[in-house]
Parts: C-alpha cells; sequence; structure tokens
C-alpha cells in the first residue's frame, strides 16, 4: 500500500489522574480513509485532537512524515479538521468562511478566488457565496465545513463525528459525498464516528477502540467476520455470543454439542468466546436442527424479522425473512463457517445475550445522540 | 391569555414611566419651547443654543475620549475574566462590580482628596522631592474622574460578549493557520464587537450627561453641557434654556445609540443592551 505517513507510538493521556488514552499504537497511510470507531469516551475524539494538534498527550509521540510533532502548534500542521457541529465563523459568510485559510496564507486575491469557487462546485453550493451562516441548513453548514477545511489542500483531514447533527437521509447522502471526495482529492482522512455502519460503509481501515485502547484494526470486512473480542462482535452489528470450549483445531464445543469450525490456534481445551451473527443462523424444521429453542419475541425490521430465541435459557437473536410465530418451536443448522471462535478477554461473558434485548436497543438508540468531549 | 397576563404585570411599570418620565418630557418640550417671560410659543430657547456648542463638542470629546480609554483597559480585563474557571469568573465579575455598590458622589470626591493641590498624591510628590503639580482643574482630570466611574459599564457587556464566544471557532481558526495574533484579530475582536458597542454605549451616554465630575475635577475651562443645563435650573434661572439644551443633548444620545444600534445589527449575540 502506499507510504506512511502519521504514526502514534505508546500515546497514552490522562485527564486529572483519569486515564483517557491507554497505550495507542497506531499509523496512518497516505491517501487512506481511517475511522477510529468507538462508543463514547472510548478516546477516540481524544486520539483526533492529539493530532490536530489542540492536545498534547501526556506520554507518547506522534510523527509526522517521519518528523516528531508534539510540541508543532496546530497552525503550523498540514492538518485540516471539519469539527463536531462545524464552527464555522458566524461573523464572515460562506466565501469568507471557506476562504479564511487561504486569506490567512496570504494567496494572491485571483488564486483565493479560484479556489473557493472550485471547492463551492465540489460540495454543490454554486450560488451560496454571500450567504450568512446561520441562513444555511444543517447540511449545508455541514458542506461549508467540509470545503473551509479541504480548499486549504491538508495532507490530512480530521472529521470529528461530521455528520451526527444531520438526519438519517442526508446522512447517507453526506457519506456517498465523503467518500466520493476522499477518492477525488486522494487526501487522508482520518474520521472519528460512533455509527458502526457509517466506518465500515466508508472506510479502508477501521480502528476499534474501547476504554482508551485499541480493540481491533482492519478492513470493515476483517472487522465484521473476525471480530477479535466480545467487545468488538458485539459493538459492530449484532452477535450472539456463547462460551464454548475448543477442543483441537477446527473442532468447537458448546451447548453440549460439538461443531466443526474454521478455526485453528487454540490450545487444546481452551475456553472461548463463540460468535455467531443472527444473519448467518439457518432454520430448520427441529428433527433436522443442531439446536432446538422456542420463539419469545418476534419483531418487524422491513428487511427482516428480529427473533428471540430461547436455547435451553440463553435467548439468542435470529434474523430470518420467514416468519416464525412466538411459542414455535424451531432448530437451527450452524455451518461451520457460520462460527467464529475469539480468545477469552476482559469483555467475555458481558455481552451477546439476547435476555434483555428491547432494552439493549434502547440503550443504542441513547447512545447515538451523545457528543464526546 | 399568556400575552394578557404579562401585560397585567407590567401596568405598574408603564403607569410609572408615563408620569414620571414621558409626562416630565412633555413638560420639557414645553419649556423648551416657550418664552420665560410671556410664556407664548418661540424659537428663541433653541436659537440661542448656538453659544453652547464648544460645550458641547467638548462634552463628546470628552466622553468619547473616555470611553476608549475605558475600552483600551477594559478589554483585557474582560477577557481575562472570560477564561478563568466559572467560580474565579463570578467572583472577578462581583470585583468589577464592586465601586458601583458605593455612592457615585462619594467616588468623585475621594478622587478630589487625592488630587488636590494639598492632597495625598501631591503630598508624597513633594516628598520624594518632584513637587507639587496641576492636577486637579484639569481636562486629565475630567477625563480620569469619568473613566474611574464608568469602567464597569465597559467591562460587563465585554466580558458577556466574550465569554459566549465559542471557544471551538479559536480552535477552527488555529486550525486554518492562525497564530494566536491572527486568531485575535480575525476571529475574537471581530466577535467583540456587539459588546464593544455596548460598552461604548453605556460609558457614552452617562458621560456625556455628567455634570458632577467636571464640577468637582475640572476646572473653568473643562465645563460640560451638563454643568451648563444645571446652571440653567439652579442659578441662571432660566429654565426654558435648560430645557432647550437638554433636548439637544437628549437627541444627541438617540442618534449615538442609534448609530452604535446599526453597527452592531449584524451581530445580534451578545452585549447587554441592544
Amino acid at each position: 500500500m502506499s507510504k506512511e505517513l502519521i504514526r502514534l507510538r505508546d500515546l497514552t493521556m490522562e485527564f486529572d489522574g483519569e486515564r483517557i488514552l491507554d497505550g495507542i499504537n497506531l499509523y496512518f497511510n497516505d491517501h487512506e480513509f481511517l475511522t477510529l470507531l468507538g462508543p463514547s469516551g472510548c478516546g477516540k475524539t481524544t486520539t483526533l485532537r492529539i493530532i490536530g494538534g489542540f492536545l498534547t498527550p501526556t506520554s507518547g509521540t506522534v510523527t509526522f512524515d517521519g518528523k516528531v510533532i508534539n510540541d508543532v502548534p496546530p497552525y503550523q500542521r498540514q492538518i485540516n479538521t471539519v469539527f463536531q457541529r462545524y464552527a464555522l465563523f458566524p461573523h464572515l459568510d460562506v466565501y469568507d468562511n471557506i476562504a479564511f485559510g487561504l486569506k490567512v496564507a496570504k494567496l494572491p486575491k485571483d488564486e483565493i478566488d479560484r479556489r473557493v469557487h472550485e471547492m463551492l462546485e465540489i460540495v454543490s453550493l454554486k450560488g451560496y457565496e454571500n450567504r450568512r451562516i446561520d441562513n444555511l441548513s444543517g447540511g449545508q453548514q455541514q458542506r461549508v465545513a467540509i470545503a473551509r477545511a479541504l480548499v486549504n489542500q491538508p495532507k490530512v483531514l480530521l472529521l470529528d463525528e461530521p455528520l451526527a447533527a444531520l438526519d438519517l437521509r442526508l446522512r447517507k447522502d453526506m457519506q456517498n459525498e465523503l467518500k466520493r471526495i476522499q477518492q477525488a482529492t486522494g487526501i487522508t482522512f482520518i474520521y472519528v464516528t460512533h455509527d458502526q455502519e457509517e466506518a465500515l460503509s466508508m472506510s479502508d481501515t477501521v480502528v476499534v477502540m474501547d476504554k482508551g485502547r485499541i480493540q481491533q484494526i482492519g478492513r470493515p470486512e476483517d472487522i465484521y467476520n473476525e471480530p477479535k473480542n466480545a467487545f468488538v462482535a458485539d459493538f459492530i452489528g449484532e452477535s450472539n455470543i456463547l462460551d464454548g470450549t475448543m477442543l483441537s483445531d477446527y473442532k468447537v464445543r458448546f451447548f453440549g454439542r460439538n461443531f466443526d469450525c474454521v478455526d485453528k490456534g487454540f490450545a487444546p481445551n481452551e475456553p472461548v468466546d463463540v460468535v455467531i451473527r443472527p444473519e448467518d443462523i439457518d432454520i430448520v424444521p427441529p428433527l433436522e436442527g443442531h439446536l432446538v429453542g422456542t420463539v419469545t419475541s418476534v419483531t418487524f425490521k422491513g428487511l427482516n424479522y428480529d427473533i428471540i430465541v430461547d436455547f435451553r435459557g440463553f435467548k439468542w437473536l435470529i434474523q430470518t425473512t420467514d416468519f416464525h410465530g412466538v411459542g414455535t418451536t424451531i432448530g437451527i443448522r450452524l455451518n461451520p463457517e457460520d462460527i467464529h471462535i475469539m480468545h477469552k478477554s476482559e469483555y467475555s461473558g458481558m455481552f451477546g445475550d439476547y435476555s434483555s434485548y428491547s432494552a439493549e436497543y434502547d440503550e443504542l438508540t441513547e447512545d447515538a445522540g451523545d457528543e464526546e468531549e | 391569555m399568556k400575552k394578557n397576563n404579562a401585560l397585567l404585570l407590567s401596568t405598574p411599570y408603564i403607569v410609572f414611566m408615563v408620569i414620571f418620565t414621558l409626562i416630565p418630557l412633555g413638560v420639557v418640550a414645553y419649556y423648551a419651547l416657550t418664552d420665560p417671560a410671556t410664556g407664548a410659543f418661540t424659537l428663541e430657547n433653541v436659537k440661542n443654543l448656538g453659544m453652547y456648542m464648544p460645550v458641547l463638542w467638548q462634552s463628546i470629546l470628552y466622553s468619547l475620549v473616555s470611553a476608549f480609554i475605558c475600552l483600551l483597559l477594559g478589554y483585557p480585563v474582560a477577557y481575562f475574566i472570560a477564561h478563568q474557571s466559572a467560580t474565579a469568573q463570578k467572583i472577578l465579575y462581583m470585583l468589577v462590580m464592586l465601586p458601583m455598590c458605593m455612592s457615585f458622589l462619594l467616588r468623585t470626591l475621594a478622587w478630589v482628596g487625592l488630587l488636590q493641590d494639598t492632597g495625598i498624591i501631591n503630598d508624597i510628590l513633594e516628598t520624594i522631592g518632584i513637587g507639587r503639580l496641576q492636577l486637579i482643574r484639569t481636562p486629565a482630570a475630567v477625563v480620569l474622574g469619568m473613566v474611574y466611574n464608568y469602567l464597569p459599564y465597559m467591562i460587563l457587556p465585554l466580558y458577556s460578549t466574550i465569554v459566549k464566544i465559542d471557544h471551538r471557532l479559536i480552535e477552527a481558526a488555529e486550525d486554518l493557520g492562525c497564530n494566536s495574533v491572527q486568531v485575535f484579530s480575525k476571529v475574537v475582536l471581530p466577535l467583540s464587537v456587539p459588546g464593544i458597542l455596548s460598552g461604548i454605549t453605556m460609558v457614552f451616554v452617562p458621560a456625556v450627561s455628567t455634570f458632577y465630575i467636571s464640577q468637582k475635577l475640572g476646572g473653568t475651562d473643562t465645563v460640560l453641557i451638563g454643568d451648563v443645563i444645571e446652571r440653567q435650573f439652579k442659578q441662571g434661572n432660566n429654565p426654558n434654556l435648560g430645557a432647550a439644551l437638554s433636548l439637544v443633548l437628549m437627541l444627541l444620545v438617540f442618534v449615538c445609540t442609534g448609530i452604535m444600534n446599526r453597527f452592531g445589527a449584524d451581530d445580534e449575540e451578545g452585549g447587554v443592551i441592544a
């Protein structure tokens, strides 16, 4: 792949004795779209602010193009930021907001003019030059914020939950727009979000964070298909996570039954977490099933039904396009590639049981509105 | 229903305003436009104002200079307070207000005690060998009195404007290449304009009509329009001329605040008065 641009080495950050970042090691390649993904308070925004120069890490180094930039102030970094809720200058119109960085850099007037108009075209805001900021919609403000940062042709663009304040429809449009702009300009994007779907659909690389530590780094497909621990499995998509024992390579035992799987490299009889994605489970008549359970709740989701099935007191989430009413007894079959094995971690036992299914959904919607400081 | 309740509750003040402000204003206008002896309508009083124009200009000049000095002194203070912790902000705010808890007359008299020829400052100057200086009865003393008395009126609106400036705007400016001087000149100062305008207004308006400060700290050449008006009513025994002068002064204040509001109209946020 392309060359390394930024590297974070053993980064820690403490506020008032509280550890916000705990040994972050991470590198960013040129032209890459990398997303820092995690729940509120996981340290993703802090990481971004350190890269932007707004915070100085308690220990560790930030290198940019091979040089340590810990003490370089923000205005001397070849990095621009799209701030949470935009932070547009209310005393300037659209044109002057976008031209701000170029004017500070004292570029010739005709070049400023050319680049601002170019940028207005890219973000589809032609004709809005003289609009006041407070006369713009959220989506338009968002695009001004992106234009204001991009017009400086930075090496790296930092985006701090830039779409969080937009409604769902607009958010989808802007996701495509951002991806398109990133590919057209080749600028490295470092994107912070708590929205896993956004992270998966836009990024080249996803970094999953929690409690100030990196939980997993990988391509979106890898993160989804091969989660490293129960936290990642639960945070990215839906997962049933069960206790199991790895008997030998390609053999796992859970729910009192042996299954074939595609994982290897575990110690014999090592206790493991078994992840089964709700959409991978095949429903079959009870007699043909590996396991037999009873449906306890059904939720219509549009594309599919979310059904909760009780297997010996452990509740699974299964997604199916066929309707199975509450009280129905069903069987399920698991193919080897549907079963994913993870080492035990500090997160084991915390996630993956759908006994309190509805409550968990409520929590997720609450979280979505949160803003991380 | 809600609207009616609000009207009902504000009735006492409205009645008060009519009896003690609007009607007296009418009386002032009546005096200004009538002859002292006959009580007949005349423009004589207004025509006679010409001779007081130099005094009026002097008042405007002194007040503007004072407002400007207040701005220079007050802005850093307001900026400093706005960037302290919440508790420190409250304490500092109180400290700025503190002089206003003392009588205005007393504060001005205290300066007389300090500045007069046999006052404390001159005593000290003599002791250290510089000798006594003419401090009181100078234009500088009048401006000093104005600045001292009205500085809080500058600091408070400035503070309330600066404290509301979103810190992320400052970060955004840094992000876009501004060093700290540029952050100030391109973002903080423009966003402080509403506070600056209302601060200037709040210093200028009371300063331009004051008479006590100039009487106590000024000399014969620092007579202000407020002094002239007071004299017409008390010694000159020509309330009609005094009323005419008052009207002109009021008009001036209206024009000034009007101009200020016009400048500030674009930036509706912040500021104590609008």
